[in-house]
């Protein structure tokens, strides 16, 4: 049982990583981009080619995924995506739809439709035991590297004069740019800063989560369950958020497999109907 | 005697009501599509199969236009009440009768009853909240579909799907002649229908409400009940496109339920344009011709040229389509009675979203 709950925890935290990206571009810059999930299948094929066909180690692969998804994202943002910011939500979401099917169908053409086994490290395979829990070593590793960025984030949001700046671009962007806030710069380098976070979510997640071509579509949904869940007021929310969908999502699998599909989709719209701006919002 | 007053009232009723009717009218444009689709029926009797396709596709965004274009929810779950349509209707010809268009009338009542629940969730929230909500539905009833593999074959999709001769005579065959000259009456029956919905009070309704609800609300229209009425009728819609699928391909997968299905129909519709009724119809056409050619270009990695067209569609600006419509189906129409109300005319310029 707590092994299961050590598990999800894991895989909640490995969630967190993969969407707080996303909490930024959706919830704070209010732009909906269902193509999040191709930048973490991009961190993830990074880190699988890498570590499988050059000998790369993994631990080295990692800050490699992070920064090439982050230069591949801020280039997008520059060229694309800066273009609709303005545009309506419809219009987001048909874009981001097709930059999901170019990926899904580009990396089938590279790289083939099967499934990519990452080879990770001895000394990170296997399990140990403390007090009776039986814990992943992997999975621990995941918990120790996401709570860090996790703190980090919220570090940087709350207490640098970036985040502030950020946050004050998001509030009101005419008025932070009346005030030299050059809030197109600070909105190109967060995008390209959650998508390097998508990355290395991908690149971390590829041996618990599976890594092919269809990625982005399979877990689009959770990403979105997490921002929208979560709420966008501080970086606590999609925490909360992640945890409780990873945790939930686990148990539900183990105990209930039958009901294990419908779960995560059941909470999502029970959450959104009682609570339209999410759990953790200010009031709207 | 009538006061001052109340005169100029019922001047501006008659105002208003003759705009409405001049709304209402056929264009010449809108005659020739349908007499191209008709005649479609004897000059290409080879490609009655993917005729088909594209008109259960039209109808599918068509059933999207009314939630979208005409009443400003965005969704991404339409592939719930099209799925449910299809496999009401799979269903019923197992287990009860073959007959067509009962199965027709027993989808649209199930997609309706999918769709009314469900418009209450969407009462609340903004676009993400409203996004997710359908999306999370029609997930429930995909995995709903996919758990319940005694009822619908799961994963392995209904099969032994028989249906009936359409009224006792015309057998479905498998070159789908019979299949398109049916689904075309259908879409134009259904098209009928739409027309006459958008174009009375009901549907102006909703075009204020899609532009401005809180203002919708102030001058008396009640947003909510409208609101559920037009997200039902769209079920319903979508349920007898699922329906036509089921008939005429007499099989369903789970791929009905799919977010692709969804997708799909958002894309047809939006190629098309939204708001105004013949978008799906417009958007089907050139989406089958696309896949058709991309596909026989590069079979497997078609999808990859599809998003980058989306892409460039969006970045250029959707309105484009519409915009190419309505002038050539100004170049068409001769102008009658220039001047007296076009000052009045509501014209359907704001962005449809």
């Amino acid at each position: 049982m707590l092994t299961l709950l050590f598990d999800g925890l894991a895989y909640g935290m490995l969630l967190f990583v993969l969407s707080c990206g996303l909490a930024v571009t959706l919830g704070l810059m209010n732009f909906i981009n269902l193509a999040h999930g191709a930048f973490a299948m991009a961190g993830g094929y990074v880190t699988v080619l890498m570590t499988n066909r050059w000998g790369v180690p993994f631990l080295l692969t990692l800050p490699i995924a992070f920064m090439v998804t982050a230069i591949a994202g801020g280039l997008l943002e520059k060229a694309l995506y800066c273009r609709l910011y303005d545009k309506t939500h419809l219009d987001q979401v048909l874009f981001s739809i097709g930059l999901v099917f170019i990926a899904v169908a580009g990396v089938d053409y590279l790289m083939g439709s099967q499934q990519q086994i990452l080879n990770l490290p001895d000394f990170l395979r296997g399990r140990f035991t403390v007090g009776g829990i039986g814990i992943g070593v992997y999975r621990a590793f995941l918990v120790v590297v996401c709570g860090l960025l996790a703190i980090a984030l919220q570090l940087i949001l709350a207490h640098t004069r970036f985040g502030s700046r950020l946050r004050a671009s998001v509030d009101d962007r005419r008025v932070a740019r009346g005030v030299g806030i050059r809030v197109n710069v600070i909105f190109a380098v967060t995008f390209a800063i959650g998508s390097g976070l998508a990355g290395l979510g991908g690149a971390l997640g590829a041996e618990i989560l599976g890594l092919d071509p269809t990625f982005p579509l399979k877990f689009m949904v959770y990403f979105l369950i997490v921002v929208s869940v979560g709420g966008t007021s501080s970086m606590t929310g999609p925490l909360v958020a992640s945890i409780l969908l990873g945790v939930a999502d686990v148990l539900g699998k183990y105990y209930v497999p039958s009901l294990g599909g419908f779960i995560i989709y059941i909470v999502l719209v029970a959450v959104l109907v009682l609570r339209p701006h999410g759990l953790f919002s200010r009031a709207a | 005697m009538m006061s001052v007053r109340e005169k100029r009232q019922s001047a501006t009723a008659e105002a208003v009501r003759s705009v409405m009717k001049r709304h209402g009218r056929w264009s010449r444009l809108e005659i020739g599509f349908w007499l191209i689709a008709v005649a479609a029926w004897f000059l290409l009797p080879g490609e009655h199969l993917i005729l088909t396709e594209i008109v259960i596709f039209a109808i599918l965004a068509l059933s999207i236009d009314l939630v979208l274009g005409y009443a400003g929810i965005v969704t991404l779950g339409q592939a719930a009440m099209y799925g449910v349509g299809a496999y009401a209707s799979g269903l019923l010809s197992i287990h009860v009768t073959g007959e067509p268009l009962t199965g027709l009338l027993v989808a649209a009542l199930a997609g309706a009853l999918i769709a009314f629940p469900t418009s209450f969730l969407l009462l609340r929230g903004a676009d993400l909240t409203r996004l997710m909500v359908t999306l999370g539905v029609a997930a429930v009833l995909h995995e709903i579909a996919n758990q319940a593999s005694w009822l619908t074959g799961g994963a392995d999709g209904l099969q032994g799907i028989a249906i009936d001769p359409l009224f006792g005579t015309f057998e479905f065959d498998i070159y789908g002649h019979t299949g398109y000259a049916y689904s075309l009456v259908v879409l134009f029956i259904l098209l009928l229908l739409a027309r006459f919905v958008t174009a009375s009070p009901f549907g102006y309704s909703l075009k204020a409400i899609r532009d401005n609800p809180l203002r919708a609300s102030a001058v008396g229209i009640p947003v909510k009940a409208r609101l559920v009425a037009v997200y039902t009728l769209s079920g319903a819609y979508a349920g007898i496109a699922g329906a036509l699928f089921t008939q005429t391909q007499q099989f369903i997968s789970l791929d009905v339920l799919s977010f692709q299905k969804s997708a799909d129909g958002l894309m047809v519709l939006v190629i098309g344009g939204t708001g105004y009724l013949y978008g799906g119809l417009v958007g089907a056409l050139a989406y089958e011709l696309i896949q058709d050619a991309l596909s026989s270009v590069t079979p497997q990695y078609w999808q990859f040229w599809l998003g980058a067209l989306l892409i460039a569609f969006v970045i250029t600006g959707r309105d484009r389509p519409r915009q190419l419509i309505n002038s050539i189906s100004a170049r068409i129409s001769r102008p009658r009675q220039p001047g007296r109300l076009d000052a009045v005319t509501v014209a359907d310029k704001g962005k449809p979203t």
